[in-house]
């Protein structure tokens, strides 16, 4: 019992807390020093074969997820919890109390208290609790001997705010496991116009049935004038049993959710093969082929035949690309063409227009997380808990008026959990509120 | 007149209005305080008009978006806040004596992001991933944090002074008899403090919700992402030892001051020491 009793007391104190926060803060340092999630080889040749086997002891290539990084995060869930536990009840017993049970003495012994004397024929006619009201101040009544007690109280809730705050924390915690069994972090490389039913979880690559088909139907980025990029865009379908469900353009900062799989524009990669629309201007005929670099494709009903013999690269970006274009018998015609814009070309009396296209895949990072609404909501309490803990106090004032035969007399009191300087204004406020009060029934 | 000339005279504006500040405070005249306070509300002005004529600037170059996108356009706001909440105070507790502390960050802040040969200054367009609304809440919410510490940081380095010359009477009476006493500099350290970890609390949400409609995760254990929740568990711990341990003055003081070591670690230290997902402040 003994043993209980100490390691409650451990586990309650402020003491802990101040030495977990201070151990997560200081280990978190090694991180954002050491890079993370390395291969083996990368500490041994940048920090020499002991210091990688000492890294690999502890974890530290992927330490915030390491065994001692989660102890030290439950120390301090636990931590919270007892000390939650071990407080709260007493914080309930005074925002549930009643405080027309106080003692007058403690009335008397307060901080801010005062008392004035008049004569009880005019005390008799004040109505006290119309005068408080009005000022905001609601009270409850109590005759105590030959005297009545008025109390009035303000954000008494307030004193819940550092419980939530620390809720908070632990529901945040509560979302991030959620998160972390319940759903997982993966991506997936889409070439257009393909689609895929599975994708590769971080950072292990074990592949995860999505439970529909998704589509890339066209990927296309955009550059500023200088040259930076603008904007990635992937137009994606979502297909259920082969029947398109949902289209949506996607892009940096506007993803695609479908049943709680959500898709982030992450990356691309340019291939070393094309795209290529042929259509006859005449009829408007038109068919698509998807074409490898320097090779060639041939539109049967049509004799025509098409290949690309070169292409002008910004990186891996194709920006140009030099076509060779056959009709039947007629010769050959070679031509730069911009990328992804419709060029005429006539063949044999015949008009065409051409578009050709670098073959893209967007990258996609895919994620499912629902705890993330739980991580929110935490986040959201956290304020809350933080306003109402440093901005809101808990203000209670007494009021007890006696009248004897002699003399009347009158007797205010009140405290504040906090922001004292901020309550002596309010006291002062309530002290002329009293005064002025006797004297108006003086006249 | 474009937005570059309005933040320059800003910055010489400041540094007038330090040197008032600090005459105020050694010479102990303060019929002139009225002198520093307009100086100091005039660059407020002129700064706050540099903001937003680089603001206008952007759109007329076609890649219009709010001025707080860099490492130059969040130190000019920064600064921009440390007076805002400077002036607050000096109306709110009518005293100018925090002025010779305050200002002169706002000073540096400005003078660096003008002089530094580190800091690109052009406007230039958002890559994909810094164009959501999120950006403009995160910075702004971190940088009013930032800017609260700082002022913090400011009012510790005062209680010190202060201090220092109540134990040891002689050495600088006259520089410090005028400061407000020490619980009152102690009281503005808590209320500074606390509201900037309110804003630091809402600038790492609000990163952590953007970094989620971005990439998918809301914490990735980045390296500024980790330098400002150390920067956040500092603070929380030196409320804790405030509240629960009874620490004020000397020792408040002191941790307010640290404090802005680590905030300026993560806002500065880790754009140039270390890398990862926050490279828009990186040097350019
Ligand atoms: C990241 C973690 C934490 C945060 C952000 C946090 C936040 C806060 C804040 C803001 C206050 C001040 C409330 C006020 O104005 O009175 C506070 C008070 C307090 N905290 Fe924490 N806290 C954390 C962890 C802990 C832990 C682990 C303990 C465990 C013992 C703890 C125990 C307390 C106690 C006892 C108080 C004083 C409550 C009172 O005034 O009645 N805190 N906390």
């Amino acid at each position: 019992m003994k043993l209980i009793n100490q390691l409650w007391t451990f586990f309650a104190s402020v003491q802990l807390a101040i030495l977990t926060l201070s151990s997560i803060a200081m280990t978190s340092i090694i991180g954002t020093i050491i890079p993370q999630g390395e291969a083996q080889t990368f500490y041994v040749t940048k920090f020499g074969a002991k210091t990688a086997m000492f890294f690999q002891i502890l974890d530290i290539s992927t330490m915030y997820s390491s065994w001692w990084f989660y102890g030290l995060l439950g120390l301090l869930s636990t931590n919270l919890i007892v000390c939650s536990i071990d407080r709260f009840p007493a914080v309930w017993r005074i925002i549930t109390a009643d405080n027309l049970a106080v003692s007058l003495e403690r009335i008397e012994k307060m901080n801010s208290f005062r008392q004035w004397s008049t004569s009880s024929e005019r005390l008799k006619s004040i109505d006290w609790q119309a005068a408080l009201t009005a000022c905001g101040w609601r009270c409850q009544t109590k005759n105590i001997g030959e005297g009545v007690l008025f109390f009035s109280q303000k954000g008494r809730w307030s004193r819940v705010g550092v419980y939530i705050v620390h809720s908070s924390i632990l529901i945040i915690f509560i979302g991030a496991l959620v998160g972390h069994f319940l759903g997982f972090k993966g991506s997936v490389m889409i070439p257009e116009l393909r689609n895929t039913e599975k994708i590769y979880t971080n950072p292990d690559s074990i592949p995860i049935d999505l439970g529909f088909s998704i589509r890339n139907d066209a990927f296309s980025i955009e550059f500023y004038n200088n040259g930076m990029p603008k904007e990635y865009k992937s137009s994606l379908t979502i297909l259920e049993n082969g029947k398109e469900i949902l289209r949506k353009d996607i892009k940096v900062n506007s993803p695609l959710t479908h049943k709680g799989i959500t898709f982030y524009q992450s990356s691309y990669q340019g291939h070393q093969e094309f795209l290529v629309w042929i259509t006859e201007t005449a009829n408007g005929e038109s068919r698509q082929f998807s074409l490898p670099f320097q090779q060639q494709i041939s539109w049967d009903d049509k004799n025509i035949r098409i290949g690309i013999i070169n292409a002008e690269a910004d990186g891996q970006r194709a920006v140009r690309t030099k076509i060779w274009f056959k009709v039947g018998d007629d010769p050959a015609i070679t031509q730069w063409l911009t990328n992804n814009e419709n060029i005429p070309i006539s063949s044999q009396g015949k008009n065409y227009s051409l578009r050709v296209k670098q073959l893209y895949s967007t990258g996609l990072q895919v994620s499912k997380d629902p705890g993330v609404w739980i991580v929110y909501s935490g986040c959201g309490l956290l304020l809350l808990g933080l306003y109402m803990a440093f901005f809101l106090s808990h203000k209670r004032i007494w009021l007890y008026q006696q009248i004897t035969a002699k003399e009347g007399l009158v007797s205010l009191a009140g405290s504040s959990n906090k922001n004292k300087p901020a309550f002596a204004k309010v006291f002062s406020k309530l002290e002329d509120l009293i005064e002025q009060t006797i004297r108006h029934h003086e006249s | 007149m474009d937005s570059s000339q309005l933040l320059g005279i800003t910055t010489f504006t400041y540094l007038f209005s330090t040197l008032l500040y600090v005459f105020l405070l050694v010479f102990k005249t303060p019929r002139l305080g009225i002198f520093a306070t307009f100086f100091t509300l005039a660059a407020f002005i002129i700064q706050t008009a540099g903001i937003g004529l680089r603001w206008v600037e952007s759109y007329r170059m076609g890649i219009g978006h709010a001025p707080l996108t860099n490492m130059y356009e969040s130190v000019v706001f920064f600064a921009w806040t440390i007076i805002a909440l400077y002036l607050a105070m000096e109306w709110i507790f009518k005293t100018r004596m925090i002025g010779a502390f305050a200002v002169p960050l706002a000073f540096l802040a400005m003078a660096y992001a003008s002089f530094s040969s580190n800091i690109g200054k052009s406007i230039s367009p958002l890559v994909p991933a810094l164009q959501s609304n999120w950006l403009i809440a995160h910075v702004i919410t971190c940088f009013v944090g930032y800017a609260a510490f700082a002022v913090a940081a400011a009012l510790g380095i005062m209680y010190l002074l202060k201090n220092r010359s109540k134990s040891a009477s002689e050495s600088l009476p006259a520089t410090s008899s005028h400061l407000p006493s020490l619980s009152f500099i102690d009281d503005l350290i808590h209320k500074t403090l606390i509201f900037g970890f309110i804003w630091l609390s809402a600038g790492i949400i609000s990163g952590a919700i953007w970094a989620n409609s971005a990439w998918g995760t809301y914490w990735s254990w980045d390296p500024k992402e980790t330098w400002s929740l150390i920067t956040w568990f500092f603070y929380a711990i030196t409320l804790h030892a405030k509240y629960t341990r009874g620490w004020s003055g000397q020792r408040i003081a002191w941790l307010a001051i640290l404090g802005m070591v680590s905030v300026l670690f993560t806002y500065y230290g880790v754009n140039f020491l270390l890398s990862g997902l926050h490279s828009y402040g990186s040097p350019s």
